[in-house]
């Protein structure tokens, strides 16, 4: 077997392991923990197929996983007033069951990539970069200045949304939905790694013009791939909205965007579980640093660095080093 | 005399005051390599590039068996059958020989957007990118990434993935360049037999290939197309001879 296959796989099997333990041993706050590497992993898989597979470096994925969120906050806050959100052309009232916002936020999202990647796409390198970000932070300033929601205050709901049959608020049942989820992107990106549409968004990414000179549509190829990747980014807000019961305009912020690309450079630009390596490393530094000081990015950001110079592959990529030799 | 698969009208191009392009008409016909030929910095690649879709003419009509094709895109020329290499290798480098042999395949079959085939285990595309790769002898490295294949390597991969387009045009940037004699020998008689599959458009600097291969020459100088004819005129032109040939020749 391949390493890196046997990273993935000791990876997932501690993603069950730790919140079962958890579970036992009666440490709910183990779980939500786990919850959260879940969830952001899940940001980072849809950040990591535009910028992994394609090499599109979006600095505005907050806008997807914040509009996931809102999408939750929005639809949440109005079942529990009871008061629709438009009647025309068709009465649309709120919702607190999460089979429903999901499939909002996937429509939602898709919209936006699709907006984003009409804008965006047409440019490349730094110019994408930036009208990634632009569209980003147009959403939160736009959601700091729009008091329905709550504005710069963010938006509680109170009960957390259900799911048919089981209950959410057991955070073990929660974090199953969660990872049950994660492991459903993961199969898809596996897939589609290996698929026409993957070997050409890979090929692109190293060289357009040679995708072009074989008649694969460059711009549709990369539109799609970034709704792809807007709608799973899209998910995982809802969910983190969910796991918080929470929305606010940070979850629409730069600052946001930069870490879910930390993750998925942490764990290994375009590396199947890179995401979830670096997200579950993230949290870690954050539970273990954070105690000890305030400043504990500093070590994040000094690791981040190391990662960039030496270890491109991330830290699946280092682990995994060896299987490059053996092919 | 039959139409011509390829035909061009007064393209023109300049890159500001430098006219790369200069009202040039050509066309290729079916079953022939022709060459064009001329000095560094003619605007050879150029008009290859404003043929294959990636540089817009200022001006001037492309049509490919009739139909024009000025309009068309990169890509949608490409799967109209119009084949190009580069004069510079343009290869995914990290990926598999096959791979970049399949990404052709694909693009071709215009079936690029299934997300859960395996493109690596489709035995139809598989065998399609194997006959290509067979036929310019690199069979036995499909596994190897690109990046480790030799220059001369690239530049029989650049032609395999042409070939995959099921090409109704091949045109040709200095496929020979950096071959060395024996690497250029050996592709002399594939171009030999593809020309009978596709017309050839061969941009090449080698002149005993040149002179080998081609059924007509045309040549290129600072933009013009000072002339066009048979590989015995060529020689013969005066012209031709002072601005390119050397008087030597
Ligand atoms: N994108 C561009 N912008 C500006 N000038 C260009 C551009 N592309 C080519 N040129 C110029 O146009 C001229 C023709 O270049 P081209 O590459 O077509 O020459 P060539 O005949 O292929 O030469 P060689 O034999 O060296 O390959 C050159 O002077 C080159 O510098
Ligand atoms: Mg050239």
């Amino acid at each position: 077997m391949k390493r890196e296959t046997m990273i993935n796989a000791a990876l997932l099997l501690a993603m069950i392991a730790v919140p079962l333990w958890a579970y036992y041993a009666g440490k709910p706050f183990t779980i939500t923990l786990a919850t959260k590497v879940a969830i952001l992993a899940l940001a980072g898989v849809g950040l990591n197929i535009a910028l992994g597979i394609g090499g599109l470096v979006s600095f505005g994925h907050a806008a997807f996983f914040g509009l996931g969120g809102y999408t939750m906050g929005i639809l949440a806050s109005h079942a529990q007033s009871y008061s629709p959100l438009f009647n025309w052309p068709f009465l649309f009232e709120g919702s607190q069951n999460m089979l429903m916002i999901w499939g909002v936020t996937i429509l939602v999202s898709a919209l936006a990539g699709l907006i984003i990647g009409l804008l965006a796409l047409r440019t490349s390198g730094v110019y994408f970069i930036m009208l990634s970000l632009a569209f980003g932070q147009m959403l939160y300033y736009f959601a700091i200045s729009w008091p329905a929601y709550g504005g710069e205050d963010g938006l509680s709901i109170y009960v957390r949304n259900g799911f048919p049959g089981l209950n959410t608020l057991d955070p073990i049942q929660f974090f199953a939905i969660c990872f049950a989820l994660l492991l459903l992107a993961l199969f898809f990106t596996h897939r589609l790694m290996n698929s026409p549409f993957g070997l050409a968004l890979n090929a692109a990414r190293q060289s357009p013009l040679r995708a072009a000179t074989v008649g694969v549509g460059v711009f549709r190829l990369r539109l799609v791939a970034l709704i792809i990747s807007a709608i799973i980014t899209g998910l995982a807000g809802a969910l983190y909205a969910d796991l918080n019961r929470f929305i606010s305009p940070t979850m629409l912020s730069w600052q946001t965007s930069g870490e879910i690309m930390v993750f998925v450079i942490l764990g290994g630009v375009g590396r199947l579980m890179g995401p979830l390596a670096g997200a579950a490393l993230f949290i870690i530094l954050e539970q273990v640093l954070g105690p000890i000081s305030e400043y504990w990015h500093i070590y994040l950001g000094a690791m981040l660095l190391l990662v960039v110079l030496f270890a491109r592959g991330g830290i699946i990529g280092s682990l995994a080093k060896r299987d490059a030799a053996h092919e | 005399m039959n139409n011509p698969v390829l035909r061009l009208e007064n393209i023109q191009k300049s890159f500001g005051a430098l006219v790369a392009s200069d009202n040039i008409s050509l066309d290729l016909r079916a079953g022939e390599i022709h060459a064009l030929i001329g000095p560094n910095g003619a605007g050879k690649s150029t008009l290859i590039q404003q043929i294959a879709g990636s540089l817009a003419p200022d001006h001037g009509r492309i049509s490919l068996l009739g139909q024009d094709i000025s309009k068309a895109g990169l890509s949608q020329r490409a799967r109209l059958g119009l084949a190009r290499t580069f004069q510079i290798s343009e290869l995914a480098l990290e990926d598999s020989v096959l791979q970049n042999v399949l990404l052709g395949v694909i693009g071709a079959s215009g079936r690029v957007f299934r997300f859960f085939r395996n493109a690596l285990k489709d035995q139809d595309n598989i065998t399609q990118a194997n006959t290509a790769l067979s036929r310019v002898g690199l069979l036995e490295v499909a596994q190897k990434p690109v990046s480790t294949l030799s220059h001369g390597q690239r530049r029989q991969l650049e032609i395999a993935i042409a070939l995959t387009l099921k090409p109704k045009v091949l045109l040709l940037d200095e496929p020979m360049a950096g071959l060395g004699g024996s690497g250029s020998k050996a592709l002399m008689p594939l171009l030999e037999t593809l020309k009978s599959e596709a017309p050839i458009l061969l941009v090449e600097h080698d002149m005993d290939a040149v002179f080998a291969l081609a059924d007509r020459i045309s040549v290129l100088v600072y933009g013009k197309l000072i002339a066009t004819g048979s590989v015995a005129e060529i020689r013969a032109n005066r012209e031709v001879r002072t601005a390119y040939l050397g008087d030597e020749a």
